[in-house]
């Protein structure tokens, strides 16, 4: 049953670190803007009411430094909680988490636990352009020894916000700046959403989607108008990048035989290029049609409108691919594109999808 | 050795022409700004902005002491800085506005004012970032052998960053010609100085990394300008680089084109405080103490300015956006 309350993935996001620091006296939060007025989006407001600056650390504009300072004391049983407002800034710290965080507990025989939680936001429209709109989890999921998800609806930010502040792991947590406006179910109270790997979000036999973050949200937008020209096809929210564990996406290959891969990043070098590679190494049998994969051009996040109408895919690209994989009539591709691009509104593609609200 | 000094409002020493051209080089920058928040509403310049309103007397007296030659480099707050090197309104405005005619051809947006020819290398949205670029253009000039010098904007949050700390130990070692300018205005977003540093002056950083230092009124023009020529001369004959603590204030919200002090992180005695010391104002009190500039005189410069300024927003509007053709362009240089 699922719950009948409905708030935003900012709330629940809220809602799930003043859990974790009235649960667990070892959790502090730290990141510029933590403890200001604005609360990072909101999902941090007036927690430095309710635990103070102890708990609640707002910090120096000093990310390089502070990261460190975070797994020392992870180091010594502490959970520090640290948030970036854009990844573009975290690039700061990556010496620190990609040295330090991700490889103390497998030098040391595992003797040593680094539970830090990294928040970092990836930002996009109102033309904020090249240094602050970048996806950059692929950066993060190279590295042996970090954990990296991307919770897309607000129950599982919920969740696997508390499963991330619980794992005695380094975790990057990379929040779409769009989703936390969108609305879902959330239960109250704790509860753990594992970060055990990819999940089926809509069950379909023609072919296979797998997205992530963002992206899950326009894929299921595609699956809904593909629904609708009687083409049945299944959504995977791949939710945790690394560990990477293939095994639904297989069984639904293998099911389908045909596959596109769409995530926030760039598609060069991409999550996708990771996925096709596995799937093409483990069920290359089960493919019916190369996979295709959808992903941004390999350029920088240009700043003016027109050209980021064109830098960003969105389900009608979803749509085309599926249609081309499944052979479909150009009407029927033609007339699921007319049913997206309908839901969206004609809002300008540099502010937030209005038909993203929601509940999801 | 490091020396401090500090520049008293010496009225002696006043020239009068100079006060007139740093009036209208602050009351310019208000101008732009103030219609750049009017119009932000209308959403064609579609990109975050973050306003200099307050903090011009910093800009205008130290491109007062530079030659064009001379480099400043900045950071997400740097419309002043462009503008008062002699940067290119229209270009400016068409970079917010996307266009193809804008300075970094729309590709930017507001953070990213690049424009060598004007003497403003970058400008770059990630805190501190643009400090080492700066130490690096001023380490190009000495290697050259040119006599220009690199001018470095800085917030008060950036020296957080340990960036700088690894630069201004540099320029300060190679005594490269650059010059540190740290615009204090109190706060970091929402968050104040004083919980994120010690209590000790900012300046405090320079005299330890050896940087010849000097702490001014950010909102005294003359004052800027006096201590600049001297850093800038220092600079120049290779002397060694400098450190310029200016403290001023943010008079709108961080980002944005509204004021913000219902919000409660700073309060409203703070703000009327500043509004107090504002820049042009008492640059007015003091050019009309000479009989310098009279009312008539700066309505007529009002006018010369709001032409212009409607001029460029024309031009801004006017301009084609990028072809989408071009959207990958320019990746790589060839
Ligand atoms: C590395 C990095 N961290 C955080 C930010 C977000 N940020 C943008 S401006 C700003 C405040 C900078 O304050 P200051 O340097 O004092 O300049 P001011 O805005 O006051 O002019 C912050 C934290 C950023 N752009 N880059």
């Amino acid at each position: 049953m699922p719950s009948e309350r409905i708030i935003t993935a900012a709330q629940a996001i809220r809602e799930a670190l003043g859990e974790a620091l009235r649960d667990r006296p070892e959790t502090y939060l730290m990141g510029e803007g933590v403890a200001d007025p604005g609360g990072i989006f909101g999902t941090t407001k007036g927690l430095i009411e309710e635990f103070g600056p102890d708990r609640v650390v707002e910090m120096p504009v000093a990310e390089n430094g502070l990261t460190g300072i975070a797994i020392g004391s992870a180091l010594m049983g502490q959970r520090p909680i640290m948030t970036h407002q854009r990844v573009d800034f975290a690039l700061l710290c990556l010496e620190q988490l990609f040295n330090t965080a991700a490889k103390s507990h497998y030098v040391t025989g595992g003797k040593h636990r680094v539970p830090l939680t990294v928040r970092m936001i990836i930002g996009r429209g109102w033309g904020q352009g090249p240094q602050h709109s970048q996806s950059l989890e692929t950066l993060f999921a190279y590295i042996p020894g970090l954990k990296v998800v991307m919770p897309s609806t607000p129950y599982e930010f919920k969740g696997m916000m508390h499963a991330a502040i619980a794992d005695d792991n380094p975790v990057m947590v990379l929040e779409h700046r769009w989703l936390h406006y969108v609305n879902g179910h959330v239960p109250e109270g704790p509860y753990l959403s594992p970060l055990d790997g990819p999940k089926v979000v809509k069950s379909g036999d023609r072919a296979t989607v797998v997205a992530s973050s963002y992206m899950v949200l326009e894929a299921l937008r595609a699956a809904t108008a593909l629904e609708h020209v009687g083409c049945s096809i299944e959504v995977i929210d791949l939710r945790v990048l690394r560990p990477l564990d293939m095994t639904p996406i297989l069984a639904s290959i293998r099911k389908t035989g045909r596959l596109v891969v769409c995530d926030t990043g760039w598609k060069q070098f991409g999550i996708g290029a990771e996925i096709v590679a596995n799937v093409v190494e483990q069920a290359f049998d089960a493919l019916k049609l190369p996979p295709a994969r959808v992903g941004l051009p390999d350029h920088p996040t240009p700043s003016s409108l027109p050209l980021a109408e064109v830098y960003y895919p969105d389900s009608t690209d979803i749509v085309k691919h599926i249609g081309r994989l499944c052979g479909l009539s150009p009407d029927a591709v033609d007339k699921a594109c007319t049913e997206v691009l309908a839901v969206r509104q004609g809002v300008p593609i540099d502010k937030p999808d209005p038909a993203f609200k929601g509940p999801f | 050795m490091n020396t401090t000094t500090t520049h008293s409002r010496d009225e002696a020493a006043f020239d009068p022409v100079l006060g007139v051209s740093l009036y209208r080089e602050m009351v310019r920058i208000r101008m732009i700004e103030e219609e750049i928040a009017a119009r932000y509403g209308e959403e064609k310049m579609r990109c975050p902005v973050h306003l200099s309103i307050g903090q011009e007397a910093v800009p205008a007296g130290i491109s007062a002491a530079l030659r064009k030659t001379d480099q400043v480099v900045s950071t997400h707050r740097c419309h002043a800085h462009y503008l008062a090197k002699g940067g290119d309104l229209k270009a400016m405005l068409a970079e917010m506005m996307g266009r193809e005619a804008g300075c970094c051809a729309g590709r930017g947006g507001s953070m990213h004012l690049f424009d060598r020819d004007a003497g403003m290398l970058l400008s770059l949205p990630i805190v501190a970032a643009s400090i080492p670029v700066g130490v690096g253009a001023a380490m190009a000039m000495k290697q050259r052998g040119e006599d220009n010098v690199a001018v470095i904007y800085l917030g008060d949050a950036s020296v957080e960053e340990g960036v700088f700390h690894e630069s201004a130990n540099f320029a300060a070692v190679r005594k490269l010609p650059a010059i540190f300018v740290c615009e204090n205005n109190l706060y970091s977003v929402y968050t104040p100085l004083r919980d994120r540093q010690p209590d000790r002056p900012i300046s405090e950083l320079g005299r330890a990394h050896g940087l010849h230092t000097v702490e001014v009124d950010g909102n005294d023009a003359l004052g800027v300008y006096r201590a600049a020529t001297e850093l800038v001369a220092h600079a120049r004959s290779g002397a060694g680089a400098c450190f310029m603590l200016a403290d001023t204030y943010r008079w709108r919200e961080h980002c944005g084109p509204n004021f913000d002090n219902t919000l409660g992180y700073r309060t409203v005695a703070e703000f009327e405080d500043w509004k107090g010391r504002d820049p042009i104002e008492s640059l007015i009190l003091r050019l009309e103490g000479k009989g310098a500039l009279d009312a008539a005189e700066r309505q007529a410069m009002a006018n010369e300015i709001t032409a212009e300024i409607t001029e460029a927003f024309a031009f801004a509007e006017a301009a084609p956006f990028p072809s989408i053709a071009t959207a990958a362009d320019n990746l790589y240089a060839l």
